[in-house]
């Protein structure tokens, strides 16, 4: 009985696995190393400024280090060491030599702090970023626009996020786009960046916050400008009305009689705000804060019993538990939800 | 050594190299406990996705090691140190306070013990076995430590056990300042101290002014969590932000507090083995007592990615960065002591140049993250770990284990097995830096530390899949050094009493030494009172059988009642029983009372 449940759950995972792998950009989504905006530019190009004098200073102590044991090493019959005490001069040297190489680092650094202190152009566009245990909740007040979890920003716009929280400590990091801002209840922290590459990047919570720290993922999707009006004007429609007589029809009365209507907003069936609005859910690539693909075998598990898929997920196993066919209509009515 | 046998007589001993050794095989069994959660740690992310333990089990796992390292195993390592070196150091027959040292000692026994009880108590709060260990991280941040986001009696353990731990440091912080101060030898002047002594003293004066400060914090959050108080809750006008400067006001110090012993375990062991006197003594002192002062003007460089302001981070990396000068110097200090030198590549030496290799690399990725823009995409990533383990493992354990190699024959009377010993050096070289030299790419591709998964598509599976092989390298290393210490009880060379050639006072007297230490006090006219200098002869060592009785205190139950006050005082909150409050506190008050007035003879 278990293996069937093992080999269950391994299904769930094998298609997840190909779906992130072609649907990100390029091999390495979430790095440092490859930056996409102005931000990121900025730090990558100080990062690299410090590196090369690090490994310089390492190269240099290393060897003296290493030559100094081959050069110095107990023979027989070497002369009793001259007892050194130190030397003024020399001391005085590298004292300042470390001094002077810190200066080099320090002055860009400033500057670069200054730069990206996360201070955005007034036609910025604006997006509020809220921390929950576990996922993101994301307004654009500008757009009255509500998603969560995938951030879709446009190509070469100024972007400003303005990062908060809704429980404990989290922290925005998107490292394509730049550096990561804690996300902490009662703040309001700024990050501004330019995006300057088309595409789908990864994103992750980076300041532990409880059981399910390591599962509150988020997709960032740089569009062209285009593109992102597209998707804007999509997420600012309405929601879809399933049509008469569908089983995704039957989805919804399932859903407005059941508990989800407490947590979760679709705009004119109901107005929760704990958990992420489903408005447009169906058009999202993935669920539970980027952990599965949307599609119906992850939603139908996801809904039956979310927090054996997200450990310590709030969004609690159904009781009494919801038949098979009302999980299916549910699942039916949130994939019409584009 | 005091030759009396039995339990008893380790139960009330006051001596404080029998309680230096009880700090070793306390520290290394918590040593080896922290080891074993951090094989699982890397077991369970060899691969993406792991399964071998719960997200749940895989947040205490990470905690507990955290938290096991630093204050049960890394800091009590460097005690056991304090305790049985010091007073040889400075030609002293005991520290100023023997009972309030082995005080010391059993609350940091209790306090460690109420700690991983945390693993096995589970069932008593109606939870399962490994279900009730700390689980908010070594640091403890609130909001999320509050009763509200962490419920059960998980963040209680820690809260409680780190107070607990903190009196042991505090009184045993005391207790070496008075002695390093006023029970030298005549003739030790403060710069003729060993510079081993001299890194004592500034850490214990880090630690009387660093855990005030934690402890003023874990009060805030007790009573937050007990009381309903809300020094950190949002919602009643506080901020959780206060805990943060709080716990690192605390914590940058705590950092020094662990490298600094192993720096000057590090200038003691480089002159031995090369035959020439410290290379600048008096900058390698001052450098120390330097990064002391300076380490509490740096802790908000663990909250640049807060938000303080371009000012305050400007500031905060100003400070950090002028850190690395007085630590540059000590290097080329170091570098230069061995330059000319005759250097015999005994396994304490290997490892002595291995921490400084090692703490080199810490120290450039340092500096890295002194710069608030760049430290934006690696604090609380991979990149980090990998530093902190640069720091702390290649820095302070191989100081340490340099240490063990040095002073295990003065403390046991034999040698250490030398093959062995440098079949250890070098897989623990090798390993540690398989296992962490990868986390700073891994960090740099984008994984954020204190995650017990992570998705294929990051792209840093095969990284952890080494860095994992890198650590159960270590831990076979761990392994080698323990068939040492074993081989060596029966089969060790014996020592006499200076294997090395030491220049400092402990190589004076028998391995082990005396009950009484020195048979007779000596004199000291020079740094280096063993040595031939310009202007002195080496001295000449005590007599082997003392030319008059020497006076040696007895023991005491005492200490060991008043301390185990504390874990029973612990136990009331955790239980929420007042009846236990009242015992704990009449254990430590009888403790006490009956201390004072105790005579205090043979």
């Amino acid at each position: 009985m278990r293996i069937f449940v093992a080999v269950g759950r391994l299904r769930l995972w094998l298609p997840t696995a190909a779906l992130v792998m072609s649907g990100c950009g390029g091999p390495f989504p979430q790095s440092t190393l490859l930056p996409r905006s102005d931000f990121a530019r900025a730090t990558d190009v100080l990062f690299t400024d410090i590196f090369w004098w690090a490994a310089g200073v390492f190269l240099v102590v290393e060897t003296l280090l290493v030559v100094t044991l081959i050069r110095f090493r107990h023979r027989e019959g070497r002369a009793a060491p001259k007892p050194t005490h130190g030397h003024t001069l020399l001391e005085i040297a590298w004292t300042l030599a470390p001094a002077a190489i810190l200066v080099f680092v320090a002055v860009p650094t400033v500057r670069t702090i200054f730069a990206t202190s996360g201070e955005a152009p007034a036609d910025a566009l604006k997006v509020d970023v809220i921390g929950h245990q576990w996922w993101w909740e994301l307004r654009y007040p500008d757009l009255a626009l509500v998603t969560a979890n995938e951030l879709h920003v446009p190509l070469g716009r100024a972007v400003q996020l303005s990062i908060t929280s809704a429980d404990v400590i989290h922290a925005f990091w998107a490292p394509p786009l730049g550096g990561k801002r804690d996300a902490i209840p009662g703040h309001v922290n700024q990050i501004a960046f330019r995006a300057d590459r088309v595409g789908d990047y990864g994103g992750q919570c980076a300041e532990f916050c409880g059981a399910s720290h390591a599962n509150m993922r988020l997709r960032v999707v740089v569009d062209s400008d285009s593109g992102f009006g597209r998707w804007a004007t999509e997420q600012l429609e309405g929601p879809a009305a399933p049509a008469p007589g569908t089983i995704a029809e039957r989805g919804k009365a399932v859903y407005a009689r059941s508990a989800c209507i407490g947590c979760h907003t679709i705009q004119g069936v109901s107005p929760g705000v704990i958990g992420p609005n489903l408005t447009h859910v169906g058009s999202r690539t993935t669920i539970a804060s980027g952990l599965f693909p949307n599609d119906s075998a992850h939603l139908a598990s996801w809904i039956a019993d979310a927090p054996a898929l997200k450990p310590g997920a709030l969004m609690m196993r159904m009781k009494p538990p919801l038949s098979d066919a009302d999980i299916a209509a549910i699942v039916a009515y949130l994939e019409s939800l584009k | 050594m005091s030759d009396a046998r039995g339990l008893a007589s380790w139960l009330t001993t006051t001596d404080h190299k029998r309680i230096g050794l009880l700090y070793f095989w306390t520290a290394l069994a918590f040593f080896l406990i922290g080891g074993i959660e951090a094989l699982f740690i890397r077991a369970q992310l060899a691969q993406p996705n792991g399964r071998l333990v719960s997200a749940e089990t895989y947040n205490q796992l990470f905690t507990m090691h955290g938290t096991t390292m630093i204050f049960l195993a890394l800091m009590p390592l460097g005690a056991s140190f304090f305790n049985y070196m010091v007073p040889l150091q400075i030609g002293a027959r005991d520290v100023a306070f023997p009972r309030l040292n082995a005080f010391s000692y059993w609350v940091f026994l209790f306090g460690g013990l109420f700690l991983n009880a945390s693993w096995f108590v589970g069932p008593l709060f109606h939870a399962g076995i490994l279900n009730v260990a700390p689980n908010g991280g070594w640091f403890g941040y609130a909001n999320l430590t509050e009763r509200q986001y962490s419920p059960g009696p998980n963040i209680d353990f820690w809260v409680l056990g780190l107070q607990i731990l903190g009196i042991s440091s505090l009184a045993a912080g005391f207790n070496f300042i008075v002695t390093i101060l006023n029970m030298r030898a005549p003739g030790m002047k403060m710069m003729r101290l060993p510079v081993f002594t001299w890194m004592t003293l500034v850490t214990q004066f880090l630690i009387i002014t660093a855990f005030p400060v934690i402890t003023v914090g874990l009060a805030f959050l007790i009573f937050d969590r007990f009381f309903g108080t809300h020094f950190y809750v949002r919602e009643a006008g506080a901020t959780p932000i206060l805990w943060q400067h709080l716990f690192w006001l605390f914590g940058h110090p705590e950092v020094y507090i662990l490298i600094l012993p192993a720096m000057g375990v590090v200038s003691d062991v480089l002159p031995t083995f090369s035959r020439k006197p410290l290379f600048g003594y008096p900058v390698v002192v001052y450098s120390g007592v330097l990064i002391g002062l300076m380490s509490w003007g740096v802790w908000s460089h663990h909250m640049f990615a807060v938000g303080l302001g371009p000012i305050a981070d400007s500031v905060f990396a100003a400070t950090t960065m002028l850190i690395a000068v007085p630590t540059g110097v000590k290097i080329f200090n170091w570098i230069a002591t061995l330059w000319g030198g005759d250097i015999r590549g005994t396994t304490a030496l290997h490892f002595a140049v291995g921490f400084i290799a090692m703490f080199i690399i810490g120290g450039l990725s340092g500096v890295t993250h002194a710069s608030p823009p760049t430290d934006l995409q690696q604090t609380d990533s991979y990149y980090v770990v990998a530093h902190i383990h640069y720091v702390f493992f290649g820095g302070t354990i191989f100081g340490l284990f340099a240490g063990i190699y040095y002073w295990w024959p003065k403390m046991t009377g034999r040698l250490l097995d030398e093959t062995l010993g440098k079949t250890h050096f070098w897989l623990q070289f090798i390993g540690m830096n398989l296992a962490f030299f990868p986390m700073h790419l891994i960090g740099l591709l984008g994984m954020p530390r204190r995650v017990y998964t992570y998705a294929p598509e990051l792209g840093v599976g095969s990284l952890n899949l080494v860095s994992t092989l890198g650590a159960f390298l270590i831990a076979l290393s761990i392994l080698i050094f323990l068939v040492n210490l074993w081989r060596t009880r029966t089969r060790g060379r014996p020592a006499p009493n200076d294997p090395w050639g030491g220049a400092t006072l402990e190589w004076s007297i028998p391995s082990p030494p005396p009950v009484y230490n020195f048979s007779v006090i000596p004199t000291i006219t020079s740094r280096l009172p063993r040595w031939t200098t310009e202007r002195h002869g080496p001295m000449r060592d005590p007599p082997a059988t003392p030319p008059e009785p020497i006076h040696v205190p007895g023991g005491s139950w005492w200490p060991l009642i008043a301390a185990f006050g504390l874990p029973v005082l612990a136990l009331a909150p955790l239980t929420h029983t007042l009846w236990v409050a009242f015992a704990g506190a009449a254990l430590l008050l009888l403790g006490v009372y009956r201390w004072a007035f105790e005579p205090f003879e043979v």
